[in-house]
């Protein structure tokens, strides 16, 4: 079949008249009583100043229809449940089912966050337990598991270096270092903690420039930003080195756990020299990304930082659980959420960690390593340019498409859009920034060799195709719910809220 | 091995084609000397069956009967919801950054959108922050940003905010030199007495404005927010989502409309677990649409003119934007968001009036009850939306919610840490999972151990 009757098929599929905005499938005076409390007759006592005048515009449907609108919206994603997803830096291994079915226990959903402890030891005798385990795979000496994604962990961790150097008395370092490989989180962060961003580049080999270092570095230097293995999908070899440059400075260094996965229970950031860490537990355990979140970013800090870790956490005296709080850690950064943070993901995380065990770690390391050594080396057979060819890799690896942006005028973005419709999620595409036209290539240790395979063959068909009818290749996908967006329009002519009169299909 | 799929064949064959012996092999650019054996403290694994039985143990704790809201409300979550937000294709998909790939979750976001601003009354909303709390901060930050009058970094903090909320705005905020001034509440009245607010508060950036407040009484927004905006502030209005469907919408209030809506989405179909995951929503209108932080979904058409989805104003993030981003924020609190969309969808604007309502009149009856017992008194005379403060005369808090406890019922929050002023003061919620029984039973033990506990005193 041509792409172009797939398209035409595809196009009768998605334009039914099933397909609108649920807005549009809403009809006057259609509601839900299964849904709605029992009116009731006793008095209303808000003066009507108060009150709203016009109820407010939400769908008017039959559950049935709700149900049916948002399984078929499932239906257009891709998901690791239903596909290969690739992803470099983000981790996207098979999320598994115990690990949702038994945090979803009525006991632990009806249990309010604010309900004395008494009530609510076996979920707080979980969250202790991840503390515990967390501790030990980072080689932490305390972990703080509130923050409620990466970028808040982040946040935590720069907060916490600045509370010590303040601390101190020591109010003159006002710059933090990341090298230019970083994630766009860790800039951002140093900056909502009040510091101004030295970058320092990487070398041609993937480690950081060591000389670049000491020329930024001083005494006004409140610490450094790394990713090891790095964003760049290698090692960063002389890790100890920069650790004692960056003390010696006076300086603190925080570990960016994008990349645990790939060193579980085969290094630890503790004995690397970090000061302080933060773990993306929707990456190396397993939470579910949910289409962007909830996460769970915990934080673990070395000695010097103890005090300092967000509240709350949870303590134990030989007896009971009970929260630790800002009156138990006043050096404390302060809370970071209302509650606990995410504590549902905390607890899915947890039931992971039990059901991997002390063997089941260091197997995510070695997995997951030889899944992205092997794919490196299938897919430089099939004439791949590996950014760093000198390189093991490590979780990850990445491949650039610059040769053949030059040459075919076909980029990684029309690499990876050809892609889904080979039925493959496109790998991380321009990031890291530094290296032009490059796939970040993580396949995790949860996928097959036969679906690593699969994806090597539709990397090889494409640039076939690439090669010979780059223009099809340059306008892919064709077999998608739909085909490539306009972002410029969505930029300009805004449309970010449905409003009545309007059509969608 | 859990969840590792490899045969030793497979390794073989893999193994042979990078060219090395074994799997440790692949290990070695890391230094020797930073390697570690096995994480003896880390227990060993479970399988499913194991952990089943552990977690079912531990899940079965005591479920007293529950009064307690301060933040998280307990409300009917319908059936299909969950089991909706967690089939694979949500539960198991990345953040939406291949749109082609990622539709389902695009629209839904966008349909999200549209409920909270309709439902706030504003033009615009994102795809969610984390939660109320730090959506608040993140609301204090944003509206730095955008009131153009003002170069100043103070803001106007009730004490009638809840108070978690306040100390998490001050640790996301205060390394950026802002500074939060309290802004107190009438003894008698429990919020905040407009005519006591200055006549020249000075360059102030915005006033936050609690509705309902921490105390479930409802302030005078509208002279607040005319107050406020004669003055050159920014209005921040922090608000309980369900009671939107009864309350005048933020983007009403006053003669202009708040111009920064936060709050926590929890109350729409998400679980009290313990504390999350929830989400904080935020909504603003257009002109300010550019200073918001998170995600936000777009509408516009693919390359065969067909209307699509994708993320838009990624400009204003970090991922692009790097240090000079609005927030270091990426993701949203997806499944989260999915389950609320559902929510408002099932509920529709009837059902959650409904809701709002019934949660409003259980909350009056069960003042009207507690009222009557003796030492028991209501705190304030303003009017309430679905929570209350009673005062206790002549016991603690304390001990008389720990008797309640012991009689199987969860009295409400203890005021006293952040309220010392209101003596001993309990914050009591009844939303409409509250039955005529339940609410008669909370009487009951209420008035055994008052009576139980003043006699023992006297």
């Amino acid at each position: 079949m041509s792409n172009e009757m797939k398209r035409n098929i595809n196009s009768q599929n998605i334009n039914g008249h099933q397909d609108g905005v649920i807005f549009e499938k809403s009809h006057s005076g259609r509601t839900n009583a299964c849904q709605s409390p029992r009116e009731s007759s006793a008095s209303r006592v808000i003066p009507a100043s108060l009150l709203r005048e016009s109820p407010p515009l939400l769908p008017e449907v039959s559950e049935m229809q709700a149900v049916r609108h948002f399984t078929r919206l499932s239906q257009k994603n891709f998901s690791i449940d239903t596909h290969f997803y690739p992803l470099g830096s983000c981790t996207m291994k098979y999320n598994p089912r115990a690990c949702n079915t038994l945090a979803m226990l009525p006991g632990f959903l009806n249990y309010h966050p604010l309900a004395p402890v008494e009530t609510g030891q076996g979920f707080m005798s979980c969250l202790y337990e991840l503390q515990e385990i967390l501790k030990e795979v980072t080689g932490m000496k305390e972990v703080s598991l509130t923050p409620m994604a990466g970028a808040q962990g982040e946040f935590a961790g720069m907060a916490m270096i600045r509370a010590y150097h303040d601390a101190r008395g020591d109010t003159a370092r006002c710059e933090v270092i990341c090298p230019d490989a970083a994630h766009g989180t860790n800039p951002a962060t140093a900056v909502m903690c009040g510091y101004k961003v030295k970058e320092i580049p990487t070398r041609a080999d993937g480690d950081i420039d060591i000389e670049a270092l000491k020329e930024v570095i001083g005494p006004q230097t409140a610490g450094i930003m790394l990713t090891n293995p790095s964003t760049v999908g290698v090692f960063e070899r002389r890790i100890t080195e920069i650790a004692k440059i960056v003390h010696d400075a006076g300086g603190l260094l925080y570990y960016d756990g994008a990349n645990l996965n790939a060193i579980l229970g085969k290094v630890r950031p503790g004995d690397m020299g970090f000061d302080v860490i933060h773990m993306n537990l929707h990456k190396t355990f397993s939470t579910p990304h949910g289409g962007g979140g909830p996460g769970a970013g915990p934080v673990g800090v070395s000695e010097r930082l103890i005090p300092f870790l967000p509240v709350p956490m949870v303590g134990y005296d030989g007896d009971q659980y009970h929260w630790l709080t800002k009156k138990d850690r006043p050096q404390s950064i302060g809370r970071l959420s209302a509650f606990a943070g995410n504590a549902g993901v905390l607890m899915r995380a947890y039931i992971y960690a039990r059901l991997l065990g002390r063997e089941g770690m260091p197997r995510i390391a070695e997995y997951s390593t030889l899944n992205a050594n092997y794919m490196m080396v299938e897919l430089q057979k099939k004439g791949f340019d590996l950014a760093f060819p000198s390189r093991r890799a490590t979780h990850e690896f990445i491949v650039t498409l610059k040769r053949q942006a030059k040459t075919l005028d076909v980029s990684a973005m029309d690499f990876a859009k050809r892609l889904l419709d080979y039925g493959y999620h496109a790998p991380t595409t321009y990031f890291p920034l530094l290296v032009p036209e490059c796939f970040l290539i993580e396949p995790t240790e949860t996928e097959d060799k036969d679906t690593l395979d699969g994806f090597i063959d539709a990397m090889a068909k494409i640039q076939s195709e690439a090669e010979t009818q780059a223009d099809m290749v340059k306008a892919a996908p064709y077999t998608l719910p739909a085909r490539r967006l306009d972002d410029v329009r969505a930029a300009r002519e805004l449309d970010i809220v449905w409003k009545p009169g309007e059509q969608t299909r | 091995m859990p969840f590792i799929p490899h045969t030793e064949t497979d390794v073989k064959q893999m193994l042979a084609s990078i060219g090395v012996n074994d799997i440790e092999a692949l290990f070695d650019e890391i230094p020797a000397e930073l390697r570690i054996g096995l994480l003896d403290k880390v227990p060993a694994g479970l399988n499913e069956m194991e952990m089943s039985r552990l977690m079912h143990v531990r899940a079965s704790g005591p479920q007293p009967l529950c009064f307690i809201g301060a933040g998280a409300y307990e409300h009917h979550i319908p059936a299909a919801i969950w089991e909706i937000v967690t089939r694979g294709e949500f539960y198991s998909a990345y953040t939406p950054y291949q749109a082609e790939a990622s539709q389902g979750t695009l629209q839904l976001i966008y349909e999200y959108q549209t409920m909270m601003a309709h439902l706030t009354g504003m033009e615009a909303s994102n795809a969610s922050l984390y939660d109320g709390a730090s959506g608040l901060a993140e609301a204090v930050l944003m509206a730095v940003r955008a009131n153009r009058k003002s170069k100043s970094k103070r803001i106007l903090m009730p004490a009638s905010v809840n108070p978690t909320y306040r100390s998490v705005v001050q640790t996301i905020v205060e390394n950026q030199g802002i500074t939060l001034e309290l802004v107190d509440y009438q003894l008698d009245a429990g919020c905040i007495d407009v005519a006591s607010l200055p006549a020249d508060p000075g360059d102030v950036a915005a006033l936050v404005i609690p509705q309902p407040n921490f105390f479930g009484v409802l302030e005078d927004v509208n002279a607040l927010t005319d107050w406020a905006h004669v003055h050159g502030l920014l209005v921040i209005a922090v608000v309980n989502p369900t009671s939107l469907a009864l309350l005048t919408p933020p983007g009403e209030w006053g003669e202009q409309g708040a111009d920064v809506v936060c709050g926590e989405g929890q109350p729409l179909g998400v679980p009290l677990a313990g504390g999350g995951p929830y989400f904080g929503f935020m909504c603003c209108n257009l002109k300010h649409v550019r200073q918001m932080p998170g995600r936000i979904v777009g509408r516009t058409v693919d390359a065969d003119g067909k209307p699509g989805f994708a993320l838009t104003l990624q400009a204003r993030e970090q991922h692009i934007r790097r240090s000079k981003a609005t927030s270091n924020i990426c993701t949203n609190q997806g499944l989260v968001v999915a389950a609320a969309t559902i929510y408002m969808t099932l509920l529709g604007a009837q059902g959650l009036n409904r809701v709002a309502n019934s949660s409003h009149q259980n909350t009056q009856n069960l003042a009207a009850q507690l009222n009557a017992i003796d030492g028991v008194t209501m705190a304030f005379a303003s009017p309430t939306f679905h929570e209350f403060v009673i005062k206790l005369d002549g016991v603690s808090a304390e001990d008389v919610l720990g008797a309640l406890m012991a009689d199987g019922v969860l009295g409400g929050f203890n005021l006293n840490a952040d309220y010392p002023a209101l003596g001993e003061a309990i914050l009591v919620c009844a939303t409409e999972t509250k039955t005529a029984a339940d609410i008669a039973a909370y009487r009951d033990a209420l008035s055994r151990v008052m009576s139980r506990l003043k006699g023992g005193a006297a």
